[in-house]
């Protein structure tokens, strides 16, 4: 009986398990442990042998100027990336909840970046970065277009960071929209009566009671920007001479052109860390500001 | 109550005008894409003087769009398809059959939504390439199986175990096995959530990039983002009919936005919120 049992049990979990389970195993956890047993290896594509090397991988990593500057580079860019989506996302979806007609279109207008990929991203960022905006800046003389903005390594940072919190912006903006929709409006009648002004109203009664959905949107924006690869790759193709190269970037680069498949994968997890350490805190420090409404 | 008014209509006109603002990339684009590339250059602000498709006949011979276009369609549906039918049967596993190794793996499934893709991506590439099995629409399609898999699975999970075990007991009584109650009382019951989690595995796997490049490498198999990259990198300067090219490429997707708006939109809250 029991061994009756155990075979229509073991059949069950086949049929409804075993096609998502294997799939999950063979494509995630896999090559998860593979990769990480290849950080301790010299393994190469052109020598045959692999030998263990122990930390080796790791000391080159943490010895490599260009790669750290990289990561530098992506703290940089993650972080104004960061303030600036979620600064603009909180104040349009403020400005999209009173209940207004026609909201609905504006907040389908402004999710509109998010139905296309970082490839047409920052092609379309390019075009206008390379020839619009030069264009302007001769036209009517503002000095601060004139060359085009990808030429060099300072603008070319900005162009990034416009081009990312661009399309971040209306897809944060929908989730502090149900963030706000969740204050409840007898506490902001209270508020009303009791005379609060609107700037006070929002300082006091709104920001407090949405911190759930700002550390959603934080994190979000932070693990969305820190592994940032296509718009990288569409709009600067890590140039002007390989000085925004974000870290995802240098991975493939060092993976896939410099086939050196053990320190890519040790970089991978460097940035793998870093990202969860930085996301991480944020959410502890930031939910310590949560109250109950 | 009157100045009320009257502030939010300031509001609303405020709100589209900096929605214009907003989506004035996408209108330079359109805009320009009907022009010559000479005209282009000259004058970037320059209305077009007539609609002229040449661009966009160019764009789509250069690129191969019918190609890519179908490739890219073949992948997203098969993938999601696959995502959607064995998360379903998977979370219904989960949550009606309460074994140790059940928990152990929706566990790890739970772990692994954190871990990048840029973790795994190095041995991924390297495993199946020494089994030779990349470039293959096959592999692709397991490949998106198995990164779509956890968050499909933990949404499917969610749901049913709201869904009373009531419902499939009496169908149960009357004989029927686990597979025929699951399609015909549990399926049904889920449709919500397939809408939701459709959507959201539609814009990542029509617009992925990184994933593709690495697995499809013959020119026959590109998607739609590998040949918009592709054709940029090969026509640099030839601005008019590559910027024809995005616009084919936004096309599609714009379409599906238009008809599943709504569904978009309560998506993503619900993906993000959980």
């Amino acid at each position: 009986m029991i061994k009756k049992n155990f075979l229509r049990n073991t059949g069950t979990f086949l049929v409804f398990g075993g096609p998502s389970i294997f799939a999950f195993i063979a494509v995630i956890v896999i090559p998860f442990f593979v990769g990480m047993y290849l950080t301790f290896t010299n393994w190469d594509v052109r020598s045959a042998d692999t030998a263990f090397i122990g930390l080796a991988n790791y000391i080159e990593v943490f010895q490599d100027k260009v790669f750290l500057g990289q990561l530098w580079f992506t703290l940089k860019y993650v972080f104004f990336t960061v303030l600036i989506a979620n600064g603009f996302a909180f104040f349009i979806a403020l400005l999209l909840t009173s209940g207004g007609r026609g909201e609905q279109w504006l907040r389908t207008g402004f999710f509109t970046p998010n139905l296309i990929g970082g490839i047409v991203l920052g092609y379309l960022w390019q075009t206008l970065f390379s020839q619009v905006l030069p264009y302007m800046g001769q036209k009517y003389g503002w000095s601060l277009f004139q060359t085009s903005w990808l030429t060099s390594t300072n603008t070319a940072f900005w162009a990034l960071v416009i081009a990312t919190a661009w399309q971040l912006i209306g897809y944060l903006m929908i989730i502090y929209i149900a963030g706000f929709s969740g204050v409840p409006t007898d506490v902001l009648e209270a508020a009303s009566i009791d005379g609060a002004s609107r700037k006070a109203t929002i300082q006091k009664v709104i920001l407090p009671l949405t911190i759930p959905a700002i550390v959603i949107c934080v994190f979000i924006s932070l693990s969305r920007s820190f592994l940032t690869y296509d718009i990288n790759l569409a709009l600067t193709k890590g140039g002007p001479f390989a000085s925004t190269e974000l870290a995802t970037y240098h991975i493939v680069q060092k993976a896939f052109l410099s086939n050196q498949y053990g320190v890519g994968q040790a970089e991978a997890v460097v940035l793998f860390a870093v990202v969860a350490i930085i996301a991480l805190t944020q959410s502890y420090l930031l939910k310590r500001l949560e109250v109950e409404s | 109550m009157d100045t009320h008014r009257r502030g939010s209509t300031v509001k609303n006109i405020l709100l589209y005008l900096l929605l214009l603002v907003f989506l004035t990339p996408f209108l330079m684009i359109i805009m320009n894409s009907f022009k010559t590339t000479q005209q282009f250059v000259e004058n970037p602000l320059s209305f077009p003087k007539n609609l002229k498709f040449e661009n966009y006949v160019s764009a789509y011979h250069n690129m191969d769009f019918l190609s890519s276009f179908l490739n890219s369609m073949i992948i997203t549906v098969v993938s999601v398809l696959l995502i959607l039918f064995f998360s379903a049967m998977t979370g219904y596993l989960f949550v009606r059959f309460n074994w140790k190794i059940n928990a152990i793996i929706f566990f790890a499934m739970l772990a692994s939504m954190a871990l990048p893709f840029q973790v795994i991506m190095i041995p991924l590439v390297m495993l199946y390439g020494n089994m030779d099995l990349l470039d293959m629409k096959t592999t692709l399609f397991f490949m998106y199986l198995g990164f779509g898999v956890p968050f499909g699975v933990f949404t499917f999970h969610g749901f049913i175990k709201g869904v009373p075990f009531e419902l499939e007991e009496s169908a149960f009584i009357e004989g029927s096995s686990r597979l025929r109650t699951f399609f015909q009382i549990v399926l049904p019951l889920l449709k919500p959530v397939f809408v939701t989690l459709m959507v959201l595995d539609v814009l990542w796997i029509w617009n992925d990039y990184l994933l593709p490049s690495l697995v499809l490498l013959s020119p026959s198999q590109k998607t739609l983002p590998l040949s918009t990259y592709n054709f940029f990198s090969s026509y640099a300067v030839d601005f008019a009919p590559l910027m024809a090219g995005l616009i084919m490429t936004i096309i599609p997707v714009l379409i599906l936005y238009l008809f599943l708006q709504k569904h978009i939109i309560k998506g993503i809250t619900e993906g993000a919120l959980k």
